[in-house]
């Protein structure tokens, strides 16, 4: 059984009267990447600066590598953090940077040496060993930031947004880089993002928040192909998925003229559900054309709007009175007005209840 | 096709650069003559007219180095000068070093925060001469604090700073500490305000204690924070006149007497005009001296970067 590296047991945090978050449980295993995903205000940020031991929590047990930390000071912690604005310290050198917290333990020289060149190697700021913070790019002072935290030598990493203050090119190359250093590294690192692609290509588990609570904690297939509530299945995905609300009886989901036979989906617990339910299936899955043949149920709908964008182009049309976006080939001939065919598959959607919002 | 109707035709020139904006400069004109004529050029006036004997009124008659001689020989400057550099230095040092200490307590998110700044700010909003002459009745040892101590019990406590020719100075310092450090406090929180909050979280995940973050950390950073403060404590100590006036009158004797006091008496009161335009020559080659260098390093730095 994988060792947990980070456990946190019933965490509570309030501000006043505000509670952010509630009765938290999440345990990351040893060497994972795991991702905290959600939008502004979610607590994800909180919830880091909670294992960081930068807030102090109202309630509850945080636990990092077996140690119990909940009342622990950050630098005793066993972790390293890494800053959306990097943090540095701007009159020192990035030697003087990387080395400053370790001459603050006392640390013998030559040791502070021998770290300083190994984490330097590893993420290739050699070069800059002697430049200053405010003479350095974007993406190398950020490397300077995840040096700090290399050198200390830990087993968790904590990233607060790494990425989000740099240009979209420099954030793909450094998403790539920090996949590598992770594999490298194979320590735990906790990821917190808004970004739905970093979460996606970085993480080994993700686990999405939305006030304070995690709605899905899961692998990124998982989470892409079987979402477990309405706000999972709305939030991963650009552009989003496409919901219908509709009925489900004998087996077949009705939503005005639209009928889709639902007999061989795959439900999560028991057996088929009867009753209010909403259907789900994401632009990408919407088969057309050729693929049409494969198809479970098809439907024909009235192109509203088309939005060419080279590698695929958007279909923005209404199915049943509900907005429905599909995706086509970059090539097809289609505009406005067109009547398309369309069709999914049932192992492509997804079915909801209304009321729960859960899966079904 | 066609654009904007325009102003009748004619080759386009480049405007002269001197005639942009001609009636903003203008308009400037007569605060440029002031500040040009009176200052600079009174301040040049002053320095020729210290090389003569001018008594009651100005006169060209030239002595050279003579009034300088006769000021530095004269009892009450060498005094001034003194008190001066004792007192300028324990301001400078106390007010960086109080005004510092208040900023970090206050930059804590405490609660009240508001009230205690307008409370350590309000002794700025008075005059030299009200805080002087407040000071005057707090040290008073009839009715002062001296009173009030051994009211309490302490019959042998002692504290008249004004009425003691060594000590006079102390009583003038911490009536001008009362004064001024609020100004400085704010000055410094505010850009302690400034710095970034992740600094404080980065140096917590290091380690490193919080004294010293400020020193190593936090101070460098509020560098041109410091430097504005430093001008306005330096020019509040060279200024030092209404304080002195309101608390002490120069005395007891002449053992309060400073520079700015001293050039107002000798012109206007003991109307040796000659004398006054030296020792405030005097004090501008003070100050000169001090900012000369500093403003070659700042610049010289500058131009090598």
């Amino acid at each position: 059984m994988t060792k947990n590296s980070v456990e946190i047991r019933n965490l509570d945090l309030s501000f006043g009267a505000v509670k952010v978050l509630q009765n938290l449980d999440l345990d990351i295993h040893d060497g994972e990447f795991l991702v905290l995903l959600g939008s502004s205000g979610c607590g994800k940020s909180t919830l880091l600066n909670c294992i960081a031991g930068l807030l102090e929590v109202t309630g509850g047990q945080i636990f990092i590598k077996g140690h119990n930390v909940t009342w622990k000071e950050p630098n005793e912690r066993g972790i390293g953090m890494v800053f959306q604005s990097y943090a540095l310290y701007p009159q020192m050198t990035v030697r003087g940077n990387l080395s400053f917290g370790l001459k603050n333990a006392r640390m013998p020289k030559p040791e502070i040496e021998e770290r300083v060149k190994r984490a330097s190697e590893i993420l290739q700021i050699e070069p800059l060993l002697d430049r200053k913070p405010g003479a350095l790019s974007g993406g190398q002072r950020q490397r300077v930031a995840i040096g700090r935290a290399l050198v200390r030598d830990v087993d968790v990493f904590l990233f607060d947004e790494p990425l989000s203050n740099l240009d979209a090119k420099l954030r793909a190359d450094l998403r790539v880089e920090l996949k590598r250093l992770h594999e490298q590294l194979d320590n735990t690192m906790i990821y917190v993002t808004h970004d739905q692609v970093e979460a996606m290509t970085l993480a080994d588990r993700i686990a999405i928040m939305k006030d304070g609570k995690i709605m899905q904690l899961d692998s990124p297939a998982e989470i892409y192909n079987r979402p477990r509530n309405l706000y999972v299945a709305g939030f991963i995905g650009s552009p989003a998925m496409n919901f219908i609300e509709g009925n489900i009886a004998g087996n077949t989901f009705t939503s005005g003229d639209l009928s889709v036979p639902v007999g061989d989906y795959d439900y999560m617990s028991g057996g088929a559900h009867d009753g209010a339910a909403i259907l789900g299936v994401r632009p990408e899955h919407v088969l057309t054309d050729d693929m049409l043949p494969s198809a479970d149920m098809t439907a024909k709908v009235k192109a509203d709007l088309v939005e060419p964008m080279g590698a695929d182009t958007l279909v923005w049309t209404s199915l049943e009175g509900h907005p429905f976006r599909f995706r086509m080939d970059g090539q097809a001939h289609v505009k406005s007005g067109d009547e398309i065919t369309i069709g999914f598959n049932l192992t492509r959607i997804s079915l909801f209840d209304p009321k729960t919002e859960d899966r079904l | 096709m066609s654009s904007a109707e325009h102003a009748p035709a004619g080759p386009d020139k480049r405007p002269i650069r001197l005639f942009r904006n001609l009636w903003s400069k203008i308009a400037a004109i007569p605060m440029i003559l002031v500040s040009v004529g009176i200052f600079v050029g009174g301040t040049i006036w002053t320095i020729v007219y210290s090389f003569t004997d001018s008594g009651l009124l100005p006169r060209l008659n030239w002595v050279g180095l003579e009034q300088y001689e006769r000021l530095w020989s004269t009892r009450r400057w060498l005094v001034s000068i003194e008190n001066l550099a004792v007192f300028g230095i324990a301001s400078l040092i106390l007010t960086f070093a109080l005004g510092f200490l208040l900023a970090a307590l206050l930059d804590r998110k405490i609660r009240f925060e508001d009230t205690f700044r307008t409370i350590l700010l309000y002794p700025f909003a008075l005059s030299f001469i009200v805080t002087g002459l407040v000071w005057q009745w707090i040290l008073n040892p009839e009715f002062g604090v001296q009173s009030i101590v051994r009211g309490l019990g302490f019959e042998s406590f002692t504290f008249d700073p004004l009425y003691d020719s060594s000590k006079v100075m102390i009583g003038l310092l911490i009536a001008g500490l009362w004064q001024g450090t609020g100004l400085i406090m704010v000055i410094l929180l505010a850009g302690l305000r400034g710095i970034d909050e992740d600094i404080w979280k980065a140096s917590r995940v290091d380690g490193i204690p919080a004294w010293k973050t400020y020193v190593v950390i936090i101070i460098p950073m509020l560098k041109p924070v410091f430097i504005t403060a430093l001008v306005l404590v330096t020019s509040g100590i060279v200024k030092l006149y209404d304080l002195v006036v309101a608390m002490t009158s120069g005395g007891p004797g002449i053992s309060s007497e400073v520079p700015a006091k001293f050039v107002y008496d000798t012109l206007f009161t003991r109307q040796n005009l000659g004398q006054g335009f030296a020792a405030s020559t005097m004090m501008l080659v003070t100050v000169a001296i001090i900012l000369i260098p500093w403003a070659l390093l700042q610049f010289r730095g500058k131009k090598n970067d």
